[in-house]
């Protein structure tokens, strides 16, 4: 019986990979500029870099290359940096607005 | 691309500066810790000193140019500049700082830190020759800077716009990063070197659509980090909700090193494909003039206002960009360095007015300037003169230049929208002007404190710049002149 990886390999072509992170990336961006929520707005923003993840590997695979799987990690390095400042100004401002919806933290003029 | 496992010490060498910042914004945090409360000013004066070092070791580095860490790193004139303007900056910034945060009672040393750690980011920007890298030193800039914008926490204003600066940050980031790995995919490289090559030889088969979606996504990152049209909308906001000083350090800090960035991938990497960047760098460039400059005109909250000159001096500097030359690229420099002084000098002033709680930012609160401190009336408006363009000021060689660039690359319907662009912009900077000097003071406007040894230096250093790169220009240009073909 074949390996798994070896099937998803020599079975699914790079496309698909490619086409799956588009999708996420335009999931992950149309949430942002929907949603109203700002945990959701900011979940979003992590599903944009998941798929940039995925097209890191996926090209990593096509171009026989280890880099990209490098990158995937810097980027998850940073996609954490960035979670642990983002909360914290998510929860300073829900200390002082006690609300989450990104339409009501708008006191600057527009 | 030959990798050492153990980097040589000429490479460490080369990272100095970034180094320094590392270690001295280590070292504030650990002093904020240890020192006393009646102690703190020691640390601002720490911070100052840590970006003097890191301005004086980029200055030393540069006698020995090269790459460090596989190419991942260079070091030219063009990485020097911006090292040394960004650090400039910093020192500009910290020496206003300290009183603005001993007034509103937040004086401690991780907002030093934060500073130095930001500047280091954006050194890394300004020397990263290599997507990777870059994007890594635009997150230690932007991270930092997204804490600094919300610094004041139970400040509502703050809150908001710390924010806002994140989630569109982010949104920014994300969109850049998609556009390396794409960039990647296609070219199996993301040594912006690398890319140009490849570019240039018919005979690599480079997919052009893949190249051109990714050169896209570039783009929009970029724009949203150098606030251009129609990614501008997040900088009024941050830049009226951000502490005073951080709005100083945003304009200019972050923005010189995106643009370092945006040139350099640009002018490495993508000059093949400028048939391609033309048109587009043209329409945002002309859109970002014109949103700066229009929206600028009715703003009553003079931060606000500041906000939107930013915008439409960056919608200059993209004129520069447009041109895709080496007189461009040295023109986008040149407006930079001059841009630091004249902004960050204004905001000074603005800090000062502002008062504590920053209370005093609308343009009412400026009327009759003149009659309660001259002396800042004065300087505000060389600032605002400058700003405008007016000769003998560095802002009136800064236009000269881009204009000139874009003229010489045949540009010239968008020199002419530019040079008007820049008579709207005199009406709002000359506004505030008039009210300081043809106006009463609004009633119940007290007298205004003596101003703080650090606004005091700041607004001298700033001044001298000013006048020193309006009167003696060549003494900058001549050396963005010569580091500008470098970036090849």
């Amino acid at each position: 019986m074949p390996d798994l990886a070896q099937l998803l390999a020599a079975e699914v072509p790079l496309s698909w990979y490619l086409i799956l992170s588009v999708i996420l990336f335009v999931i992950g961006a149309a949430g942002f500029l929907i949603r109203r929520n700002i945990i959701t707005v900011f979940m979003c923003i992590e599903l944009m870099l998941n798929a940039v993840n995925l097209s890191f590997i996926a090209f990593s695979h096509k171009l026989k290359m280890v880099d990209g799987h490098i990158y995937s990690f810097f980027v998850m390095v940073v996609a954490a940096a960035e979670a642990a400042v983002g909360l914290a100004i998510i929860l300073t401002v829900f200390k002082n607005r006690e609300t989450l919806e990104i339409d009501e933290v708008s006191s600057l003029k527009l | 691309m030959s990798v050492s496992s153990i980097p040589s010490a000429q490479e460490i060498v080369r990272f100095a500066p970034e180094i320094a910042l590392s270690l001295g914004g280590t070292f504030v945090m650990l002093g904020e810790a240890g020192l006393k409360n009646g102690s703190r000013a020691r640390l601002a004066v720490m911070a100052f000193l840590t970006l003097l070092a890191a301005a004086v070791l980029a200055v030393f580095v540069a006698a020995d140019p090269g790459t460090a860490f596989s190419n991942l790193l260079v070091v030219d004139g063009f990485s020097t500049f911006f090292r040394v303007l960004v650090c400039a900056a910093g020192m500009l910034v910290v020496l206003i700082s300290t009183n603005y945060l001993r007034v509103e009672g937040h004086d401690s040393g991780e907002y030093y830190a934060l500073i130095l750690f930001s500047v280091a980011g954006q050194c890394l920007m300004a020397a990263s020759n290599e997507l990777i890298m870059l994007f890594i030193g635009l997150e230690c800039s932007s991270i930092a800077s997204y804490v600094l914008a919300g610094y004041l926490r139970d400040d509502r204003r703050n809150n908001e716009a710390a924010l806002k600066y994140f989630l569109l940050g982010s949104f920014a980031s994300a969109f850049f990063l998609y556009g390396v790995a794409w960039l990647w995919g296609a070219l199996g490289t993301t040594n912006l070197s690398e890319v140009r090559r490849l570019l240039l030889d018919p005979s690599a088969g480079v997919d052009a659509t893949m190249t051109a979606a990714a050169a896209a996504l570039l783009l929009v990152g970029l724009a949203f980090k150098v606030s251009a049209a129609p990614f501008q909308m997040w900088a009024p906001d941050v830049y009226q909700g951000a502490p005073a000083p951080v709005a100083a350090f945003l304009s200019v800090g972050p923005k010189a090193a995106a643009f370092a960035m945006f040139l350099r991938i640009l002018m490495t990497a993508f000059v093949p494909a400028r048939g391609q960047w033309e048109p587009v760098l043209w329409t945002v460039a002309l859109a970002t003039m014109v949103i700066g400059n229009f929206a600028a005109l009715h703003q009553t909250n003079v931060k606000r206002l500041l906000a939107y000159s930013s915008i439409a001096h960056a919608g200059y500097i993209l004129v520069a960009l447009t041109a895709m030359s080496d007189t461009g690229a040295a023109a986008a420099m040149f407006y930079l360095a001059a841009y630091t002084f004249m902004n960050i000098g204004a905001f000074a002033v603005v800090t000062y007015v502002a008062g504590r709680g920053e209370r005093h930012v609308e343009l009412m609160d400026f009327s009759g300037l003149s009659r309660r401190s001259p002396a800042m009336a004065a300087v505000l408006s060389i600032f605002l003169l400058s700003l405008t363009g007016v000769p003998l000021t560095a802002g009136f060689f800064g236009k000269f230049y881009i204009f000139k660039a874009a003229l010489d690359a045949d540009l010239v319907w968008l020199a002419v929208l530019g040079l008007l662009n820049s008579a709207v912009a005199a009406y709002y900077y000359l506004r505030i002007i008039v009210m300081m000097y043809m106006h009463e003071p609004s009633a119940g406007a007290g007298a205004l404190p003596s101003p703080g040894v650090g606004i005091r230096w700041a607004l001298a250093a700033s001044v001298a710049g000013t006048f020193v790169l309006g009167v003696a220009p060549s003494l900058v240009l001549d050396f963005a002149t010569a580091s500008a073909p470098l970036l090849r």
